[in-house]
């Protein structure tokens, strides 16, 4: 039997294997630590982070729904500096791969925020999160508005110069996908993080009022994961030289080869976990399985297998 | 490894006995070696609704009692009370079954090392844990007394053997169907001016834990409570268990119930900030 070659690329960042936690889905790492080690998977990607500390939205931050789950946490977070004093270091320690999510409520905190990164060590890539669906103001999800992605995206390509790959994470609540991400790769992205969760809502019936806290949170889980695989399906089609970072609802390995079929070229894993602390490991297990099982000899070769040419037959 | 939980494991832990205790079940569960692990106060996340599931979230129960020497090796208990999909789920498990659990989870009560006198109030199947807790506190030759309450006799949990370990025990009801009429929170104030009680253990809704607060504030009280709040994940990684929580210099953030809690000492919790914006 041949070995696998596991690993997989995001931009220049090179990472053994394909599979990473999803932002907001593993706090910074620490509390995962205790299940399995963070050095074993692609790629810790740790929850956005703003400039400053924020306490986030009211509670109740969450609703079970069918196959999947409603949050709305609101960006709670340390804010940039404790972030990078006390989380960086401690995923150094761990020799586990980094990529540092950052959201901003303007254009200019993402390039402040991208600034402070400029000179960190140990990061393999930078998430620009435009599309978090917990936000007061709905004009404020960059995501939705292809000219306030591209800003966003132009503003940390210019700070941030050629060294570490951008990855814009996008929203599926929009009409035409493919021309925001477009517009994030022209403005410099250099890959796609799809998807963020659904914009949804769950009213408690003895209240009879919206049960979150926020009312609106995003519905994530398998629920939305063929909503996933679409969109990668239709990115990857359009601009197929694009690596894209997929996730929504995978829960096996099967789930992540669906979205490499698509065109993912890694997949992270977020809700899964919070059902499982270990699913990262046996997600990644099964994957490479299947993947051999498959007959495939490379990761690479995978990654938008959906896509290719109907076989030709000899009737 | 992590700092944070450092004694949990996720493992496949078997039913040893599934009985029902007036509206409640008990679950015997063994656990192993990990029973030496647990202490009062702490949780544990189960897998609800076996393999596929639409209830992908765990479920957390607080740990009522462990036994590390039963004839089944290391086991906890669990009291719970059939509600919603996913504890109707566990209850329907009978002896043998497997279950996914993540063992043992979150802050335990804090013991005193002096033999002091303490009293532990339970709402509802609340008291559950408080029996063990009781159990420990006594061996360390505290003077244990306890308040129960509930709404109706049904929903009061207490087991005869668990008496054993209690100096007095009083129950009250709303509708009066069992013990005195009232609410648990009554006589505690009288309680605190005429013995020297130097801590509150609290287990309940957070109604019954915010009105022990606010008797307990600007006495030398210590009050122990373990709070509840909706967690997805129960190890620290959702942040959707959070409580406003005051520290030493006075600020106030967002604490993870799961991790920082369940047990909290109630005077840094800023009830009448629950549910707000901070």
């Amino acid at each position: 039997m041949t070995a696998l070659d596991f690993s997989t690329t995001l931009g220049n960042a090179w990472f053994p294997a394909p599979t990473f936690t999803a932002s907001g889905c593993a706090s910074s790492g620490r509390e995962l630590a205790q299940f399995f080690d963070l050095k074993d998977m692609g790629a810790v990607v740790t929850k956005s982070v703003m400039m400053k500390a924020r306490t986030g939205r009211p509670t109740p931050r969450m609703a079970e729904t069918p196959s999947g789950m409603l949050n709305s946490i609101g960006l709670q977070g340390p804010g940039i500096d404790a972030f990078l004093a006390k989380d960086i270091p401690y995923l150094v320690e761990q020799k586990a791969r980094i990529i540092v999510s950052i959201a901003g409520e303007t254009v200019e905190e993402y390039s402040t925020l991208a600034r402070k990164l400029r000179s960190v060590s140990g990061i393999s890539a930078i998430e620009v999160n435009i599309s978090c669906p917990n936000v007061e103001n709905r004009g404020l999800v960059f995501a939705c508005d292809p000219e306030a992605s591209r800003r966003v995206i132009d503003g940390v390509r210019r700070t941030i110069g050629g060294e570490l790959p951008i990855i814009a994470k996008l929203s599926p609540d929009v009409t035409d996908l493919v021309s925001i991400a477009r517009g994030v790769v022209e403005a410099g992205a250099d890959g796609l993080a799809l998807i963020n969760t659904v914009l949804g809502m769950v009213i408690n019936l003895e209240s009879m009022r919206p049960h979150l806290g926020g009312k609106t949170g995003g519905l994530s889980g398998p629920a939305i994961r063929p909503i996933a695989v679409r969109a990668i399906y239709q990115v990857h089609a359009a601009m197929p030289q694009v690596p894209i970072l997929g996730m929504g609802g995978v829960a096996s390995g099967r789930d992540a080869l669906e979205m490499i079929a698509a065109g993912a070229s890694g997949v992270s894993i977020g809700t899964a976990s919070f059902g499982n602390p270990t699913a990262i490991m046996s997600i990644q297990n099964e994957l490479k399985d299947l993947i051999v099982a498959k007959g495939f000899t490379s990761l690479r070769q995978v990654i938008g297998y959906a896509h290719r040419p109907d076989e030709v037959t000899n009737d | 490894m992590s700092t944070i939980n450092k004694n949990a494991a996720q493992i496949i832990a078997t039913v040893v006995s599934n009985k029902r205790v007036g509206q409640y079940h008990q679950l015997i569960i063994n656990i192993g070696d990990l029973s030496a692990l647990c202490k009062p106060g702490n949780f544990v996340a189960i897998n609800v609704g076996g393999e596929n599931s639409r209830m992908i979230l765990r479920r957390a129960f607080a740990i009522s009692r462990v036994s590390t020497n039963s004839i089944s090796g290391g086991t906890m208990e669990l009291i719970v009370a059939p509600h919603g999909q996913g504890s109707k789920w566990l209850c329907s498990q009978n002896e043998g079954a497997a279950l996914d659990i993540v063992v043992p989870l979150g802050t335990a009560f804090g013991i005193p090392t002096e033999p002091v006198q303490v009293l532990l109030v339970g709402g509802g199947y609340g008291s559950a844990p408080l029996f063990g807790l009781a159990e420990v506190l006594n061996a360390k030759g505290c003077r244990v007394d306890m308040l129960l309450g509930a709404s109706t006799a049904s929903k009061i949990y207490a087991p005869m053997e668990g008496k054993r370990a209690v100096n007095s025990l009083r129950i009250y009801t709303e509708d009066g169907s069992m013990g005195q009429s009232g609410r648990v929170t009554e006589p505690i104030k009288a309680l605190i001016d005429d013995m020297n009680i130097a801590v509150i253990y609290s287990c309940g809704p957070m109604a019954m834990l915010s009105a022990i607060d606010e008797i307990t504030r600007g006495t030398h009280v210590v009050h122990q409570c373990a709070v509840e709040e909706s967690m997805a994940c129960g190890i620290g990684i959702c942040m959707t268990c959070v409580l406003p929580v005051a520290d030493d210099a006075g600020n106030i953030s967002m604490l993870r119930s799961c991790i920082d809690g369940p047990v909290m000492d109630g005077s840094y919790v800023q009830w009448d900030k629950v549910g707000e914006v901070l």
